[in-house]
């Protein structure tokens, strides 16, 4: 009888414990899929169509919600992904303030997430359990910074979207201006959807600049582009790591010709010296990402889903010894995994990260391409 | 009442018992709701009540929100003098965009609702202290006493404590005199000003407080969620709310409770479940709701709370007891005159309605305006009670001049009169409509009347209202819908509306237009009662048996000119008169009865 | 700021302008005629765009699904109706009209996107597609209210354009993109540069405006159907059929909408959502014209775009907040002395 009543309650304990702790992984993506980020956000959700069905070697499940690219929005998807589904880990969005939204949910809630915009420097609590896939701007605008100095660049006009984007990216640029001999001397603003930027586009011209960065990201960012090669400015026309996609091209057609910005390695994955650490990963991404979506569809965005996958599985590898997924010791594992990852080759570059770096990137990480031939080429 | 109340007790032990047993996400989805109710809630009284359509409410939220987290986290202060803060500034931008844009009428309102939400959406994005697009982040929780209200199922008590305050605080104000006022400002403002009530000030106020409600949204918003950009407060949030409030039904408070749950819920459901449909990214809510909203219009623009309300058992009213009147002026002796219109003129353009009349009337009298269609009798009226401005003349009540006053204050002054076309708000009871005829025999505010404190004077009031139906003989009509009565018996509510203004003049026009026999026959005795009380009546009628039996004197008009005056009979047998409404051939043979086509 | 900037802004702000007055034109129209507050004309604007850019991509634009959604559900209504007061001999009318018909619409778009046909060919068909949204919409949406008040349609306005702006991004993504211009052609005028593309956008808003103008104003045709709009039993009674007159304001608001898409497009990015914005400041233009008459109109937006270019330099972050607070004075302005009643109540 007592042998019995032992077994049942074993036999209870593991069926408890095992409803508790389903076997596989839970992962919560929210993305701004309409909306005016949608541009970006949809990118971000294909690459999810590619990734692997595992983690770690067990299998994984991804709830992909939309947030509308609204802050509220991606905090409700985040706190439901904690609450609800009972998530590992939570990853997104596609704006900076979304992202910041959620991170407090990570924090609140001990649950480690993968940022897939860059954030700015964040409270320590928060810190702890956020991992940010992206390159920080100031790391992508340092590109762009120091091949302004080769050139003798000594004035900057700058023009940026009226939103978080163009503050992050004059705030890289600004930062960056006094150790690469430059001064920035316009800071204009416009709309995404503007069909005019001629008042800003005057201010900068009759600034006569050396040379003018453009904070927008995408087609939008073609129509300073546009303006400023209409009005007959002469100087480099440098944009950010968010312009460099096929519309940007398609939009801005011949005026887009010769514009410079900073990407990661996987948008020219085909003119990378066979050494370069993320080739072979570009390349296969690059291969199916445009097989799957289209040729010319290649874009930075979906590689930074499928990086942040790549840590995740690298540091789900290790926590899976630790602890069973669902429970919140996998999620404590994940974290301090994350924390440690080493080496991880991604698309856009070679991550390792430590306590005091949570996004892990270097220098490795970017590469400067120009619009030549209405392509994106690598800039030698 | 019984059920009523048994199912009042019930939501609210329900709704109090919900965080308890609901999972975290659903309380989290509730808490929305109730912001959404909030702001709702004002709309629905603007809007549906009031006909003001605004599509920037949102504007409201974010200017609280930003006011109470900009404090809260820049200065230190704690949320509750943030609350302050954000009630103080929502006040001070209604009562500026409200003086500005009320003056508006129906659509230029609302562009101008969706142009200073556009607005203040791009200046909250470009405000560096504001934090830009980025917004304000780490906003404090609310703290009573030492305890942090930070988690979602805390924040629900707070936020559904003021929602469900709310709810009932907008249910007393709509049932009060102010009320009854509000609900006529929206189809019936003439004849609500024609009763004493300033619609331009009501107007401020009910948009003032719709503003209110969405600043206490807004300072919940900011604690609740803890952080503040200006996504939440787009124009897309701004026709969300409107959304809201046609869905649940525009024109009852519960309205707003239904419609921001339907909403809500309804989002969190698509976005579950329609990326199931199609790999492809789209804006499919927006889809499904734009179909909603357009199959709600067409079906039924009323929203859905009023089909909901079927469903519920309805509450009796009961007639209100007898209380005393209120104190009210000695009528002034009979033979006083009471009314003088000395050489007054009215042109429309190129055509001259009214031309050089004048006429007195004294109390305790009955004096006729008659004359073929189109003589400008109405227009005498409208000249007379304020509703248009004379040309020429002037118009004096008991010695001193009104011709350059708005009706609102020519009625405090103690003239009242009813419109040839029915001026009566369908929907409310003939009691209510009534009531509204005594606005001015009241004064307690709106806050009393969210309060309930106001219940003594509301006793007065109705029941004065009661005493003039039953005078008009509708004493058993009370609590029926106006719009569901018989044209004749429409017809003497508006002139128990007169009557419960307690007025000294009484303007009638076309009063036994459309009753039967026995329905004239007991107006006729009214009028005479009411002659006999002092009160001095100025009746228009096409019905010549009605006038002449009734009336001390008659003035006849005739191409806007005065044509005849003096005594019925003097009148009947003028051979100008004659010729006006005959065309010359009756008065040959002396009829005592002139007796043209009866209006109907 | 010189002589040069000024002549520059200005340059520009009329060039907004006249894509402004584009919507203003065609907003007051619909108004005019159906006292409709028409917010989704935004949306024919980028539905048009869009479709062209699709077409020169070599891709079917996906309006055709929303033509053959469109025709179908209308073919609905229409049948019920029709069976309904027993008619079926016009069930054959209907199936041939918004069944066949958007349907060989679709047919042409297929075959002109595999085709690499000439740009007024291109736009031709991208006006086959658009311009008959605009009376399948009015049959959809308006139609069953025509009798409600302003206030309602405005609401259903809104709806309508909630519909359409999220089908867009169904049908085109969340990109925008610029089509090829008519000419390439600059011309220098003094310090200006002025591009071909944009003295079409002028002459077209120009064309517009002259023809509104002596259609409303100088044709009995005009005329009647503004009457609809003052007193729509009236007009039924002196014989104007009513609801057909909707249907020519929606068509002829289509046409505009979709002459104005494929004008602005090579001069401007358009996205799926660039419609409300663009609709909203040309009502502002409309309005400051006082809803009257179509040259004010057409000048309010011009207005507009001259504030908005002059606003764009001095203070470009906040533009929108000065086009949008600068209508409320001018609303203000345009609301007193417009000639109402002295107090006017809505409608039951």
């Amino acid at each position: 009888m007592r042998t019995h009543a032992r077994l049942a309650a074993l036999a209870v304990t593991c069926a408890v414990a095992a409803a508790a702790a389903h076997a596989e992984i839970t992962i919560g993506v929210t993305l701004g899929t309409t909306g005016p980020g949608s541009s970006l956000g949809i990118p971000y959700k294909n690459a999810f169509q590619l990734v692997p069905k595992t983690l770690g070697g067990e299998p994984v499940r991804y709830i992909i919600l939309d947030d509308e690219s609204k802050p509220d929005n991606a905090a409700k998807n985040a706190r439901k992904f904690v609450t609800e589904d009972k998530v590992d880990a939570i990853m997104g969005s596609n704006g900076v303030p979304s992202a910041v939204a959620m991170t407090q949910v990570a924090a609140e809630s001990a649950t480690p997430m993968v940022s897939l915009t860059p954030v700015p420097p964040l409270a320590p609590e928060r810190n702890r359990w956020t991992f940010v896939v992206p390159q920080p701007t100031q790391l992508m605008m340092s590109a762009v910074a120091q091949h302004m100095k080769a050139r003798g660049v000594k004035t900057v006009g700058f023009i940026g979207f009226s939103d978080t984007w163009g503050d992050l990216v004059y705030n890289a640029v600004n930062a960056l201006s006094a150790s690469n001999g430059y001064k920035l001397v316009t800071n204009e603003r416009f709309g995404r959807a503007d069909p005019s930027v001629t008042g800003q586009v005057l201010k900068i011209t009759a600034a006569a600049p050396d040379a003018v960065v453009v904070g927008g990201s995408g087609s939008p960012a073609a129509t300073p582009q546009i303006a400023l090669r209409e009005r007959g400015y002469k100087g480099p026309i440098y944009h950010n790591h968010g312009t460099v996609n096929r519309p940007f091209i398609q939009t801005g057609k011949k005026s887009a010709e010769g514009a410079i910005a900073p990407t990661g390695a996987l948008i020219v994955a085909e003119e990378l010296p066979e050494s370069f650490p993320t080739r072979a990963v570009s390349l296969d991404f690059v291969k199916r990402y445009e097989a799957a979506f289209g040729a010319g569809s290649r874009n930075a965005f979906a590689g930074y889903s499928w990086d942040g996958v790549a840590l995740l599985d690298a540091a789900a590898k290790v926590a899976l010894k630790k602890a069973k997924p669902g429970t919140p010791a996998f999620r404590a594992a994940l974290r301090d995994a994350l924390e440690n990852v080493k080496d991880v080759i991604g698309t856009h570059g070679v991550y390792n990260m430590s306590p005091a770096n949570h996004n892990g990137l270097d220098e490795r990480a970017r590469v400067l391409v120009q619009v030549v031939n209405g392509e994106w080429r690598l800039l030698k | 009442m019984r059920a009523q109340a048994v199912l009042a007790a019930a939501l609210l032990l329900a709704t109090a018992a919900a965080p308890l047993a609901l999972p975290e996400f659903y309380v989290t989805l509730l808490n929305y709701i109730g912001l959404a109710t909030l702001v709702t809630l004002g709309l629905v009284v603007m809007t549906g009540v009031a006909g003001i359509v605004s599509f920037g409410q949102q504007a409201f939220v974010g200017i609280a929100a930003y006011a109470t987290a900009g404090l809260t986290t820049l200065a230190g202060l704690s949320p509750w003098a943030g609350l302050v803060a954000s009630l103080a500034a929502t006040a001070a931008s209604a009562l500026l965009l409200g003086a500005v844009t009320l003056r508006l009428s129906g659509h230029y309102l609302a562009i101008a609702t969706i142009a200073w939400g556009v607005a203040i959406y791009y200046l909250f994005g470009n405000l560096p202290l504001l934090g830009q697009y980025s917004g304000i982040d780490n906003v404090p929780p609310v703290s009573l006493g030492g305890w942090a209200i930070d988690s979602g199922r805390e924040s629900y008590y707070l936020i559904w404590t003021f929602t469900a305050a709310a709810l009932v605080a907008e249910r007393n104000l709509l049932a009060s005199r102010l009320g009854r006022a509000i609900r006529a400002l929206r189809f019936r403002a003439v004849m609500a000003e024609s009763c004493g009530v300033d619609t331009a000030s009501l107007k401020l106020l009910v948009f003032v407080h719709a503003a209110l409600l969405a600043g206490l949204a807004g300072w919940l918003h900011a604690h609740f969620l803890r952080f503040v950009s200006p996504h939440a407060f787009g124009i897309n949030a701004g026709i969300d709310y409107l959304f809201m409030a046609v869905i649940g039904g525009a024109a009852e408070v519960w309205g707003a409770l239904v419609g921001a749950s339907i909403m809500t819920i309804l989002k969190e459901w698509l976005k579950d479940w329609l990326p199931a449909f199609s790999q492809r990214s789209g804006n499919y809510e927006t889809v499904v709701f734009g179909v909603l909203m357009l199959l709600l219009l067409h079906r039924a623009r009323d929203g859905l709370a009023p089909v909901l309300a079927r469903l519920l058992p309805e509450g009796a009213r009961q007639r209100p007891a007898q209380v005393a009147a209120p104190a009210r002026e000695a009528p002034p002796p009979a033979g006083t005159v009471l009314l003088e219109v000395h050489g007054l003129g009215k042109r429309f353009g190129g055509l001259v309605a009214v031309r050089d009349l004048s006429f007195a009337m004294n109390a305790g009298e009955i004096l006729g305006l008659i004359g073929p269609n189109g003589a400008g009798k109405t227009t005498v009226f409208n000249l007379v009670g304020g509703a248009l401005a004379a040309d020429e003349g002037e118009v004096r009540l008991k010695g001193s001049r009104i011709d350059r006053l708005p009706s609102r204050e020519i009625a405090r002054r103690g003239l009242r009169r009813t419109f040839q076309q029915v001026h009566l708000v369908s929907r409310m009871s003939v009691l209510d409509n009534v009531a509204i005829g005594a606005h001015l025999r009241g004064g307690r505010g709106a806050l009393a009347a969210m309060l309930r404190a106001e219940r003594d004077e509301e006793r007065t009031l109705l029941s004065e209202a009661a005493r003039a139906l039953d005078r008009v003989g509708l004493g058993e009509h009370l609590f029926e819908p106006a719009g569901s009565l018989p044209l004749g018996s429409q017809r003497a509510v508006e002139i128990a509306r007169a009557l419960a203004g307690d007025p000294q003049v009484l303007l009638l026009d076309e009063p036994a237009a459309g009753l039967r026999y026995g329905e004239k026959r007991a107006l006729a005795a009214l009028l005479d009662r009411l002659r006999a009380e002092g009160l001095g009546i100025l009746l228009v009628e096409h019905d010549m048996e009605f006038v002449m039996g009734l009336a001390d004197r008659l003035v006849v008009m005739d191409f806007g000119e005065k044509m005849a005056e003096g005594l019925p009979d003097e009148v009947r047998r003028d051979p100008a008169v004659i010729e006006a409404y005959l065309g010359g051939e009756a008065g040959d043979r002396g009829q005592k009865n002139l007796k043209p086509e009866t209006g109907s | 700021m010189s002589a040069d900037i000024v002549l520059w802004l200005v340059q520009d702000g009329i060039t907004t302008g006249a894509i402004y007055a584009l919507l203003a034109l065609a907003l007051l129209l619909v108004f005019a005629v159906t006292r409709i507050i028409f917010v989704p004309q935004g949306e024919f604007v980028s539905y048009a765009a869009l479709s062209l850019g699709m077409l020169q991509t070599g891709q079917t634009p996906g309006t055709v699904w929303v033509l053959i959604a469109g025709g179908a559900i209308v073919a609905v209504l229409e049948g019920a109706s029709a069976l309904a007061r027993r008619e079926p001999a016009r069930l054959a009318r209907i199936l041939a009209v918004y069944v066949a018909g958007p349907l060989a619409i679709a047919a042409l778009a297929r075959w002109g996107a595999a085709h690499a046909l000439g740009l007024w060919a291109q736009m031709a068909i991208v006006a086959a597609l658009v311009v008959p949204l605009g009376p399948l919409l009015y049959r959809i949406a308006y139609r069953p209210l025509a009798d409600a008040s302003v206030l309602v349609l405005f609401i259903v306005s809104m709806a309508a354009h909630y519909v359409l702006s999220g089908l867009g991004l169904v049908i085109f993504g969340g990109e925008g993109l610029r089509t090829n211009p008519i000419s390439e052609a600059r011309f220098d005028v003094g310090v200006l540069k002025i591009g071909a593309q944009s003295v079409w956008v002028a002459g077209a808003s120009l064309v517009c405006m002259i023809a509104l103008w002596l259609f409303f104003e100088h044709t009995l045709v005009g005329k009647a159907l503004r009457a609809t709009a003052i007193n729509r039993v009236g007009a039924r009674l002196a014989g104007i059929p009513a609801g057909l007159t909707g249907s020519i304001a929606f068509v002829l608001a289509a046409a505009i909408g979709a002459a104005s898409g494929v004008l602005i497009s090579p001069i401007a990015t358009i996205y799926y959502d660039s419609g409300l914005m663009i609709s909203l400041k040309g009502f502002v233009g409309a309005i400051l014209g006082g809803m009257a008459s179509y040259p004010l109109a057409a000048l309010g937006a011009l207005g507009v775009g001259l504030i908005e270019s002059f606003s764009s330099f001095w203070a470009s972050a906040l533009k929108e907040t000065i086009v949008f607070t600068l209508i409320i004075p001018v609303l203000l302005w345009r609301s007193l002395a417009s000639r109402h009643p002295a107090v006017e109540d809505e409608e039951e």
